[in-house]
């Protein structure tokens, strides 16, 4: 606190409240609606209170989705996101950890084009090359399944260079002093490397849950059934262009089923997500 | 930087960098070059004839009425998140870091909205300011008498994906304005304090000239976000409509692939689309390493 100025402080409380306000508003007025029945949400203005209809629509939708659009359970569309979700988060985490550390304990020919390689993927989004790589995981009959949701989303420039960076300003003399102990590099891997890596794997992993969890374009072009609906899928499928045959009320319950999990994972793991956010991006 | 220490091993080395590798290759390498081969070819929708042409592709897209629009409203809508994204992030971020009190609680609060998934964020802006049923469409025709429809009008469109946009990405630059503001000495501002320099005064004169750095980067992540990963935002609110006022380049990309099956062109757009994120990319890099440097 460099001065005293009581005014400026009640200021700069009300704007934060103001702003806290405002970014809730969209997510209460959610919670609202999947109160609510149908009918009273669709009056417009709708009512500002909850509902009592918490239970039932919750339950509705987690087990029998909406009645007129689709019927697809939202439980089992929370289990293919879960899925996709730790298989990108591990997946990514494991294949980066492991080029990573033999871009930086090795020195082997095509190690520059390697890691050239693995930076152009930084380059180039999902969005982009959307086409082609759909056609290629159609060819490797890949689609409606777990591995076409995440294999082509797993390859990441990102977690490759936070980890070679991080192994580069682990000490030389550890490296040595376990060959002088005649471990072999596996051995120092598992050893040494990994517990070291801690921290960097559980702010990476929170970063690339959420990642996961939130995909949309990628999803919603592999998965036909409905068996394989990803949560973020499952609220699209649900709404037609009326808003009278909408039905909101379990729209939203399942909107609010697919923010919980990665919401929940920011505010109680925010020191991990604040690491991961701000070297990811380093 | 070289490691001193290594580990030797003919195989083990490409063993560790084969997953990575085979999945790049598979999946990005491979899909990009088809997608440089596929813009310099036209093929019908059934794919019975395909034809070389050229660059023809681009030159169609460039004398293309709507790809020039697309790029008019992907300029204004990448403009918009990002001013408004970064203007009420950085405001909100100064406010916070004055505060004692509270100010974790805030943190928490305005930080969240990052785990929101852009196609929810985009359902909960569009049930909002639904023209029939949203409450703030209803409030807006009830108490300001202005009518909403973004169904109809283009303008109001744009606005409504710009705000669930915007909305979804304040968590993101507060953080970094944060960790930007709490990185400057103490002992600057209070000189300044002590010299007799007004809050504003000190905001201008030192926290905005030393913040500058993160202001740069936030915004080039921000142009790529809006760019990109705004994807699923258009797709679940509005669709590119009414008459592609909200039909930004990633979304033409994407709806003449898959939807129109023009493949030639819709592989062209994603060319220099790729185009784009290089340069984007380039432009981080080169500033990501002045700032090591320093």
């Amino acid at each position: 606190m460099v001065e005293r100025r009581p005014w400026l402080d009640a200021f700069c409380h009300l704007l934060l409240i103001l702003g806290v306000l405002v970014v809730s508003f969209p997510v209460y007025l959610t919670f609202i609606a999947s109160t609510q029945t149908a009918e009273a949400v669709v009056q417009a203005p709708m009512s500002l209170l909850p509902g009592g209809h918490l239970l039932e629509n919750y339950a509705q939708v987690l087990a029998h989705g909406t009645e007129t659009q689709s019927s697809a359970p939202v439980g089992r569309m929370m289990l293919n996101s879960l899925v996709m979700a730790l298989a990108i988060a591990i997946g990514k985490i494991a294949i980066s950890l492991l080029s990573a550390f033999a871009i930086v304990y090795f020195r082997f020919p095509m190690r520059q084009l390697f890691f050239w390689m693995v930076f152009l993927t930084l380059m180039l989004p999902v969005e982009v090359r959307i086409m082609p790589t759909y056609k290629i995981v159609a060819d490797l009959g890949l689609l409606d399944s777990y591995a076409g949701l995440t294999l082509p989303l797993i390859a990441s420039a990102t977690a490759t260079f936070l980890f070679r960076q991080f192994f580069l300003t682990i000490p030389d003399e550890l490296a040595e002093a376990a060959r002088i102990d005649g471990a072999g590099p596996m051995r120092f891997f598992v050893d040494i490397i990994l517990p070291l890596s801690r921290t960097n794997i559980a702010a990476l992993f929170v970063i690339l849950f959420i990642y996961g969890w939130n995909q949309y374009l990628w999803p919603l072009l592999v998965t036909t059934q409905e068996n394989m609906y990803t949560t973020v899928i499952g609220i699209k499928r649900m709404m037609t262009s009326g808003d009278a045959a909408t039905e909101w009320n379990l729209v939203m319950a399942t909107a609010m089923l697919a923010m919980l999990p990665p919401v929940l994972v920011v505010i109680f793991m925010q020191r991990w997500f604040v690491k991961g956010l701000v070297e990811t991006e380093k | 930087m070289e490691k001193r220490a290594r580990f030797r091993s003919l195989w083990l080395p490409y063993a560790l960098v084969a997953p990575q590798i085979l999945i790049t290759l598979v999946f990005f390498i491979w899909p990009a070059t088809q997608a440089l081969w596929q813009s310099l070819l036209i093929q019908d929708a059934f794919g019975t004839s395909v034809e070389f042409v050229g660059l023809a592709n681009f030159a169609e897209l460039l004398n293309d009425p709507y790809y020039l629009k697309s790029f008019r409203v992907t300029a204004v809508f990448s403009i918009a998140v990002a001013f408004f994204g970064i203007s009420i992030a950085l405001l909100l971020a100064v406010m916070a870091d004055r505060v004692v009190k509270g100010s974790a609680f805030y943190k928490t609060m305005l930080i969240w909205p990052y785990a929101v998934a852009p196609a929810v964020a985009a359902v909960l802006w569009l049930f909002m300011f639904s023209p029939s049923i949203g409450i703030i469409a209803w409030s807006l025709k009830h108490w300001f008498g202005y009518e909403w429809n973004h169904l109809l009008r283009g303008d109001q469109a744009l606005w409504l994906v710009v705000g669930a946009a915007v909305w979804k990405q304040i968590s993101y630059n507060f953080l970094f304005f944060l960790a930007g503001l709490q990185a400057i000495p103490k002992s600057l501002i209070e000189a300044a304090a002590i010299d007799g320099a007004g809050p504003l005064r000190r905001f201008v004169g030192i926290i905005l000239p030393l913040l500058s750095p993160t202001l740069f980067f936030l915004l080039v992540v921000n142009m790529v976000y809006a760019f990109f990963d705004t994807f699923a935002i258009i797709d679940a609110s509005t669709q590119g409509g009414p008459i592609k006022a909200t039909e930004i380049l990633v979304f033409k990309v994407f709806n003449d692939g898959f939807r129109g099956l023009d493949l030639g062109g819709s592989a062209a757009q994603s060319v220099i689309l790729m185009g784009i994120v290089i340069a984007l990319t380039v432009i981080q890099f080169k500033f990501v390493e002045k700032k090591v440097h320093y």
